[in-house]
């Protein structure tokens, strides 16, 4: 079968179980919100400094509400032993990989699509104004945020504590990504476009998103299979 | 050339050799009954040849290939000790993804086939979680049968089974065997196994104590590999 084709099989499988049950968006999405709320309650900035710290804000809740979905990525396929028959399936590692990172991208992304607004009601930030320049940095962050944790979470899948594992071998990893997405966001969210001084973070994003992937792409069969 | 070739295969877990030069084969058409104590290196043994691991030292040849070439895995059949189906999808959705994971010419088609002939065709659209153990166990031999795999490896398939479930699984394989394929199980559960296997493998520690034919004697009397080759 064609590599993309299994890709979507496996991505839709993921999504398709995921709908059904909600585990990982409803936990997700329930912890996002309910940080910008404490937020917004927490502190009383002025306009200006909620957009200096909207970056931070944003990305610090879009990386932890993540790690909720990425922790639910192999760990769904434990049950009955499910890990075995895709390991069995005549699919490289990459195929499997590729078809679970694209599923947990969507979930990710969509908690983020609807955290945005949440972000914006709350703290009474007009955040639309670089939509589009926006919308490209959520998009490459959040797959490099995906690439790690689901390479990750394939890697700690057989470790008692993985829910506490897998933060603390993706977080470190994602440094440079964070850093980049959060000034972005940051000058985006004020109203600056990406300029000369800030374009190095775009590339320094777009940089990270294929040298991971990449990696990840080769270095998941062995992690499958050692 | 041999369907399956286990050539002087040792797997390490850590400083432990949980497998240690075991060389065994097994022709088309023959069942290969896989016995032994609890550790002693079935189920390693078995999970091996189906290239969830790869062996530390020897090789594991399929039909003359590599377990994890893509073209012997679509060769393969496995049911392990779980059911490797979803819980979260309908008997339909997970026959029909397994069936597109292994290229099946026509995946619905081969889903209701494989449905009907294990009696599970009224409930295709039933989610798993909501069927009974039994149900679960036949779910999980059709997935294992649908890609028409020619070689089965069989990793303790009655214990927990129904006898509904054990009927349905003695009749595949017999036509398995009819069919030329080749089958390995591993079982505590002698007398099933031994009325099914045309050869017998023993494992103790890890290594293998025998391997040959199975004697009519020893379907008689499933304790006689134990006790002359075994530790009684």
């Amino acid at each position: 079968m064609h590599f993309f084709r299994q890709v979507m099989v496996i991505a839709a499988k993921d999504l398709r179980a995921e709908i059904r049950t909600k585990e990982a968006v409803n936990a997700s999405l329930a912890f996002a919100i309910v940080i910008l709320l404490l937020f917004s309650f927490a502190f009383d900035p002025d306009l200006e400094t909620t957009q200096e710290m909207s970056g931070g804000l944003l990305w610090i809740v879009f990386a932890f509400a993540g790690t909720l979905i990425l922790n639910r990525s192999f760990a769904r396929e434990l049950p009955n032993d499910c890990l075995d028959a895709l390991v069995a399936a005549p699919i490289s590692g990459a195929a499997l990989f590729l078809g679970k990172a694209l599923a947990n991208y969507v979930l990710v992304l969509a908690v983020e699509l609807v955290s945005l607004p949440v972000f914006g009601i709350f703290n009474n930030v007009r955040w639309t104004s670089q939509f589009w320049e926006l919308m490209l940095v959520l998009l490459l962050g959040t797959w490099g945020l995906t690439v790690i944790g689901t390479v990750f979470s394939a890697l700690t899948v057989n470790i008692r504590l993985r829910e506490v594992m897998l933060p603390m071998l993706t977080y470190p990893i994602l440094v440079p990504a964070l850093m980049g997405s959060m000034l972005l966001t940051k000058d985006l969210v004020m109203g600056k476009p990406i300029a000369a001084d800030t374009l190095m973070w775009l590339k320094l994003l777009i940089g990270f998103d294929l040298m991971y992937t990449a990696a990840s792409l080769m270095l998941v069969e062995t992690v499958l299979v050692g | 050339m041999s369907a399956l070739a286990v050539e002087g295969v040792w797997k390490f877990y850590g400083d432990y050799a949980a497998l240690r030069n075991v060389q065994l084969a097994a022709e088309p058409g023959t069942c290969l009954a896989l016995i032994g104590r609890n550790g002693a290196g079935k189920t390693t043994l078995l999970r091996t040849i189906a290239g969830f691991s790869r062996p530390g030292r020897g090789r594991i040849l399929i039909h003359g290939k590599e377990p994890r070439e893509t073209e012997t895995r679509r060769q393969l059949g496995f049911i392990g000790h779980g059911i490797s189906v979803y819980d979260e999808l309908s008997a339909l959705e997970n026959l029909m993804l397994y069936g597109k994971l292994y290229g099946v010419a026509d995946p619905r088609k081969s889903a209701m086939e494989w449905l009907e002939r294990t009696g599970l065709e009224r409930v295709r659209d039933g989610l798993v979680r909501e069927f009974s153990r039994g149900m679960r166990q036949r779910l999980a031999v059709a997935r294992a049968f649908l890609h028409e795999p020619s070689v089965l490896l069989l990793d303790e398939p009655f214990t927990a089974l129904d006898d509904r479930a054990i009927a349905v699984l003695q009749t595949l394989l017999r036509q398995a065997l009819a069919d030329g394929k080749t089958i390995v199980i591993s079982t505590h559960q002698l007398r099933e196994a031994l009325d099914l296997a045309s050869h017998v493998a023993l494992l103790i520690r890890g290594e293998l104590a025998f391997h040959g034919p199975c004697t009519p004697e020893m379907a008689a009397d499933p304790g006689l590999v134990y006790a002359r080759y075994g530790e009684g």
